[in-house]
């Protein structure tokens, strides 16, 4: 197959960037959308042109570095990651147009790669629960409903991609930090801070400059994990309730 | 903004009811405008109850609005770069027009209460009578069609709205609950904008009078 | 493996020459005789095959001594106390953030020592513990049938064929139970029964259940409880992380380790970081294999620089190759993807009896003429064989041309894993329960639909039990130089277990290091040393090694280069290893080496942000890596665990140890020089507690 490329080259976070057009030619349907951008960067170092700096670390779907902006979807056409994405998803000849993630919380730092720290940030204010090691009770003391458990482990299966961001019209972290609230938030050991913990998570995404939740759903949509939608229920649901009861 | 929506939807509602009046004929239609102003009398002055709920409405009129131009200012200071390419995979179409829907609104209520409430501006020629400025205005059809065209846009806002609220609020935490709540945005999204056009329709092709 | 046709330096006879050395199995030629293998000597000039020199053993001196069940609490009690006061004046640095080094950062940082976490990812949460599916293990005895701590230090010495140390493996068994508890504390959502105590199941041919598991993502799950740890001592200033920086150094003064010398990924900025003790968490090397199923950043640079500096690297030959991954597909696969062992449980692995049919649709290929091979030779055991030995059959399948599905180079590289029977047997809704997700998985990245077609598969390298040699309290041979998880060689012997590596990582970053790391500490805080010249002169290394490599503008890519390294490797010291291949192998990374240092291409700059240089910088350490791995190989001449001899193994064809002459562990001491003999030093292993046995699956 051959495709036409239109990425986004920016040298530095500093400089301005803009896009450049590529051609590819004996491209497989079994290639990771990935290994496409892999076979274009040997052609450039070939002709001796700056490859295309993009993010990926696991390559199967797991460590949410990579992600891409693909022809205007979070991750491209398909519900996953962008290294899971095959190129038989595209047809022969399709001129695809690849940026990075867009939001100002996410600074672009080369080419498709983005600075998603912020991420890292939200954790920090109040995404664990406090238990310093050694500190554990028994693992059975404490049981867990299996509906409780099955609703933690679905939402905990968020990667931290940065897709429901990228997706989002308002380019709000609200899922990222919705399925974090709703996973601590349905277990027994998450309880004590339940209150405290929506609430510093919510300033600091605040904080950080990403945009409000209008309950649009293309973050759920783009979601490789396939987070629901009513984990920012749930955490508004938690932030209500935080604020009623707030210790003055 | 969740809770300012609410206001409204129940405004409507009431308003939508009251509307409906109409097909009583002038005499209904003019008592229960009457009776609007002399709600709670003696204990509230005449028109008292009008200006409390006027006096509501302005209030979240300015929340609202407030919000979502907070919300929206957020949003494009979040995102300077746009996209060059961005498609929308999810969104429903009523929640892709919450804003500028959301102006538009704005807009025809303003022309609405020109139209009927100060009566500065009166297609059809003006009348003491509510009925009879209700009969006369949308005789013409463009007014008709001003009316049309801001119930198709609150019908959206309300399809959305309503479930946005809802899940702003923390009631949608369960796919179930989540269900059953689009289900309820999309019955009042369809009943309450075509409780609204019955009347002028029926005005428009001449069966009220 | 993947051949690149625009590769100019074609390597000599890569695919065929391969096939020429397996279709040798039974080794009969080859094979040792009655004695055993022969024993080499050095040479007159001190060298041994001229390869190696042989130097002191080396013994394990920091174990308190048998009996083996109080040995951690004597330990725990003998080691020394810091003072809360001291603690904040001492600064720890650790490099890597996957299960072990974000569980030591977080543990350290509550104990409140100065914690500076590095690792290459843009974020702590991205470490390659991540894509673990199966589970932990821990003798909970939830079941109640019959595990126990001693059972699972058998299990897990038993499995690693008997070369491990049996001190770190009891230890490993004795905290495992601590892990579970500490993880669900922290909220990671382990499976559940309904009523709502955890579940179990039996992993990798253990006959007890004690793996704990979150579905398919348990790896993610307790990586994202220590990631959580983590940030909240971030949050609480006793840790640092520098993220996407890369320790390209370690810091040696008076023969303690010091600090590192990292580069800021962004920026290229080269930063000198100072500690009083430094820990690393880097993880395995399996990437010298170029195609493997690590992520794509794994390296071996951190363990290398610091084998540079002094420390030992043991057992590097030991790799583990996991039979059911899904096959290379095309030339560009940049990446091999594992899927779960349980397949084997209802699917048979076939290929075409002729090699006239390995092009045909499967469905067409009439019963007669498909060959079980493994229900065939070992019917006992038949498609449930342990990992190793159903790898190396696929190996030899293909290697004599009954290998399937697209030719990558010249090669068909996969093997059918057919559930047609499963699914007669059972009924498709049965087999989508149990395996849905996994065919999915199947489904998305072959494009295949496995309820149809059967599926291919083939192994890949999946993990290295080899790593910088550490004493009980994981101690390297700098003192002060702490190494954890995968990189360390502790626990796995020649072999892991299903489930074991999770557990590893975890016990020793939250149970054993940050109690052992104290015997050390309390003797600082060190002296200053940022004016010592070491310290200056490590950033130059550094520099002038970056500087080299830009400016050598040669034609060949430094994927390129790591794609033949990678085919070298598995070729010769993949799956089934021969003197006569091993040396070769040698032979060829030499050259190799030596090309990449006149001939890659390594375009842009340090200072901003340059994959390619990052990616050089790596392959130039696994240029290294891989001589010695295969010269460990060589050395071996016994088969082991993953260490597959094909000179030493039984009429069955399986693997052959010889304790007489091989019960150490091979520690190497760098030479000085890249072309200088590495330093053999051996460690005995003494099994007081268990008994040495030899495996069969018959």
């Amino acid at each position: 197959m051959r495709f036409s490329l239109k990425i986004w080259r920016q040298p530095s976070a500093e400089t301005k960037g803009s896009f450049a057009m590529y051609q590819v030619d004996d491209i497989t349907g079994d290639m990771s959308f990935l290994e496409m951008l892999d076979v274009l960067n040997e052609g450039l170092i070939a002709r001796g042109e700056d490859p295309v700096a993009f993010d990926s670390d696991c390559r199967e779907g797991i460590c949410g570095a990579c992600g891409m902006m693909i022809s205007g979807q979070a991750h491209g056409p398909e519900v996953t990651t962008t290294c899971q994405l095959h190129m038989r998803s595209f047809t022969d000849g399709d001129t695809i147009v690849i940026e990075p993630w867009r939001a100002n919380a996410f600074p672009v730092l080369k080419d498709l790669v983005v600075d998603r720290s912020a991420f890292d940030r939200i954790i920090q204010a109040g995404g664990y629960i406090t238990v310093n090691t050694g500190a554990a009770p028994e693992a059975h003391s404490v049981p867990v409903p299996k509906p409780n458990a099955d609703r933690a482990f679905d939402a905990a299966t968020c990667i931290g991609c940065g897709a429901c961001v990228a997706a989002c019209p308002n380019a709000s972290g609200m899922l990222f930090m919705a399925a974090k609230v709703t996973h601590l938030g349905e277990l027994p050991q998450g309880q004590p801070e339940r209150a405290s913990r929506v609430v510093k998570m919510v300033n600091q995404h605040d904080h950080e400059g990403f945009g409000g939740c209008t309950n649009i759903g293309e973050c759920a949509g783009a979601c490789p994990k396939e987070i629901p939608l009513d984990v920012i229920s749930q955490l508004n649901n938690d932030m209500r309730h935080a604020m009623r009861h707030q210790p003055s | 903004m969740a809770v300012t929506g609410a206001i409204f939807v129940g405004y409507v509602a009431l308003h939508m009811y009251g509307n409906l009046m109409a097909f009583g004929g002038q005499q209904t239609f003019d008592t229960y405008a009457h009776h609007l102003r002399t709600f709670g009398q003696p204990m509230l002055p005449y028109s008292g109850l009008l200006w409390v709920v006027r006096l509501v409405l302005v209030l979240s009129l300015v929340g609202h609005v407030y919000a979502a131009f907070k919300l929206w200012s957020r949003a494009d200071s979040a995102r300077s770069t746009k996209y060059a390419v961005k498609k929308a995979t999810k969104a429903t179409f009523s929640s892709k027009w919450m804003r500028w829907g959301g102006v538009a609104l704005l807009v025809f209520v303003i022309w609405h209460i020109l139209q009927f409430t100060t009566r500065t501006v009166t297609p059809g020629g003006d009348s003491d009578s509510p009925y009879l400025r209700l009969v006369n205005g949308f005789s013409v059809w463009w007014v008709f069609l001003i009316y049309v065209v801001a119930l198709f846009a609150l019908a959206m806002h309300l399809r959305h709205g309503i479930w946005s609220a809802c899940q702003t609020l923390g009631w949608t935490s369960s796919v179930l609950s989540a269900r059953i709540v689009n289900a309820i945005a999309i019955a009042i999204a369809v009943i309450i904008p075509l409780g609204f056009v019955l009347p002028p329709f029926f005005i428009l092709i001449g069966v009220l009078n | 493996m993947s051949d690149t046709p625009q590769q100019p330096a074609a390597e000599p006879g890569r695919a065929q020459d391969g096939a020429a050395t397996a279709s040798a199995t039974p080794a009969a030629d080859a094979a040792f005789g009655p004695d055993g293998p022969p024993v080499h000597r050095p040479g007159p000039d001190g060298l041994v095959d001229g390869l190696y020199r042989v130097g002191e053993p080396i013994a394990d001196t920091a174990y308190p001594g048998d009996p083996i069940a109080t040995a951690w609490d004597r330990a725990q009690f003998e080691s020394d106390l810091v003072n809360p006061a001291n603690r904040r004046k001492l600064k720890v640095i650790i490099v890597g953030t996957g299960l072990a080094g974000a569980s030591a950062g977080a543990t350290l940082g509550e104990a409140g020592y100065q914690v500076k976490s590095f690792c290459y990812q843009d974020s702590p949460r991205r470490a390659h513990s991540i894509a673990a599916q199966g589970g932990i293990n821990a003798a909970k005895n939830y079941k109640e049938d019959g595990d126990s701590v001693y059972r699972l230090f058998y299990d897990t010495v038993k499995g690693g064929d008997y070369r491990s140390r049996e001190s770190n493996v009891y230890r490993l068994a004795e905290v495992s139970a601590n892990i579970i508890d500490q993880c669900v504390a922290q909220g990671v959502p382990f499976a559940r029964d309904y009523g709502g105590l955890l579940d179990n199941r039996s992993f990798g041919g253990v006959q007890v259940s004690r793996t704990f598991y979150a579905r398919g993502q348990t790896g993610q799950q307790l990586l994202i409880g220590a990631y959580q740890a983590l940030e909240r001592q971030v949050a609480a200033g006793t840790v640092e992380t520098f993220t996407r920086h890369e320790m390209l150094e370690l810091i040696v003064v008076d023969g303690k380790a010091r600090g590192i010398i990292a580069r800021d990924m962004v920026t290229g900025e080269i930063e000198t970081h100072l500690a009083d003790a430094v820990v690393l968490a880097s993880g395995g090397y399996g990437n010298v294999f170029f195609l493997s199923t690590n992520a794509m950043g794994c390296n071996v640079t951190a363990s290398w620089r610091a084998y540079r500096k002094g420390a030992y690297f043991a057992n590097p030959c030991y790799t583990q190759i996991h039979p059911t991954c899904i096959p290379v597909s095309g030339e560009h696969q940049s990446k091999l993807t594992l899927m779960s062992e349980s397949l084997r449980n209802d699917g048979r692995i076939w290929v075409p009896k002729r090699r006239e049919d390995v092009e045909k649709d499967p469905r067409d290929i009439p019963e007669a003429d498909r060959d079980y091979y493994l229900e065939r030779i070992y019917p006992a055991f038949g498609n449930l064989v342990p990992r190793d030995i159903a790898s190396r059959q696929a190996k030899n399948m293909c290697d004599e041309g009954r290998g399937v599905g697209p030719k990558v180079g010249d090669f068909r590289r996969g093997v059918y894993l057919d559930f047609s029977d499963a699914i007669a047997r059972l009924g498709l809704d049965a087999v989508k329960a149990k395996y849905g997700n996994l065919f999915d998985m199947y489904a998305r990245i072959t494009g295949e639909d496995p309820y149809q077609v059967p599926m291919r598969i083939y192994p890949a390298v999946h993990y290295t039990m080899g790593g910088l040699w550490v004493d009980y309290d994981l101690q390297s041979t700098i003192p002060g130089m702490y190494v954890i998880g995968e990189a360390n060689f502790s626990d796995h012997g020649a072999n892991r277990l299903g489930a074991s590596a999770l557990m590893q990582g975890l016990s020793d970053g939250y149970f054993v290091l940050p109690n052992t790391i104290r015997n050390y500490l309390t003797s600082g805080p060190f002296e200053d040393v940022a004016d010592r010249p070491e310290v200056a002169e490590a950033a130059e290394a550094v520099r002038a090694r970056i500087e080299k490599l830009l400016s050598i503008n040669g034609d060949r890519s430094v994927d390129s280069f790591h794609r033949e390294l990678g085919h070298i490797m598995w070729e010769y010291c993949g799956m089934e290893r021969t003197e006569e291949g091993l040396t070769k192998a040698i032979s060829l990374i030499r050259s190799l080496r030596d090309e990449f240092w006149r001939n890659v291409r390594v375009l842009g700059e340090n200072d901003e942000l340059n994959q390619s240089l990052e990616k050089a910088g790596r392959v130039a350490d696994f240029l290294e890596l891989g001589e010695l791995m295969c010269i460990d190989a060589l050395h071996r001449r016994e088969s082991c665990g993953g260490h597959f001899r094909a000179e030493s193994q039984t009429p069955e064809g399986e693997a052959l140890r010889h304790d007489d002459q091989f019960l150490y562990v091979a520690a190497w001491q760098w030479g000085g020089g890249v072309n200088e003999p590495p330093i053999l030093h051996k460690e005995d292993l003494d099994y007081h507690n268990i008994q040495l046995k030899q495996r069969s699956y018959k």
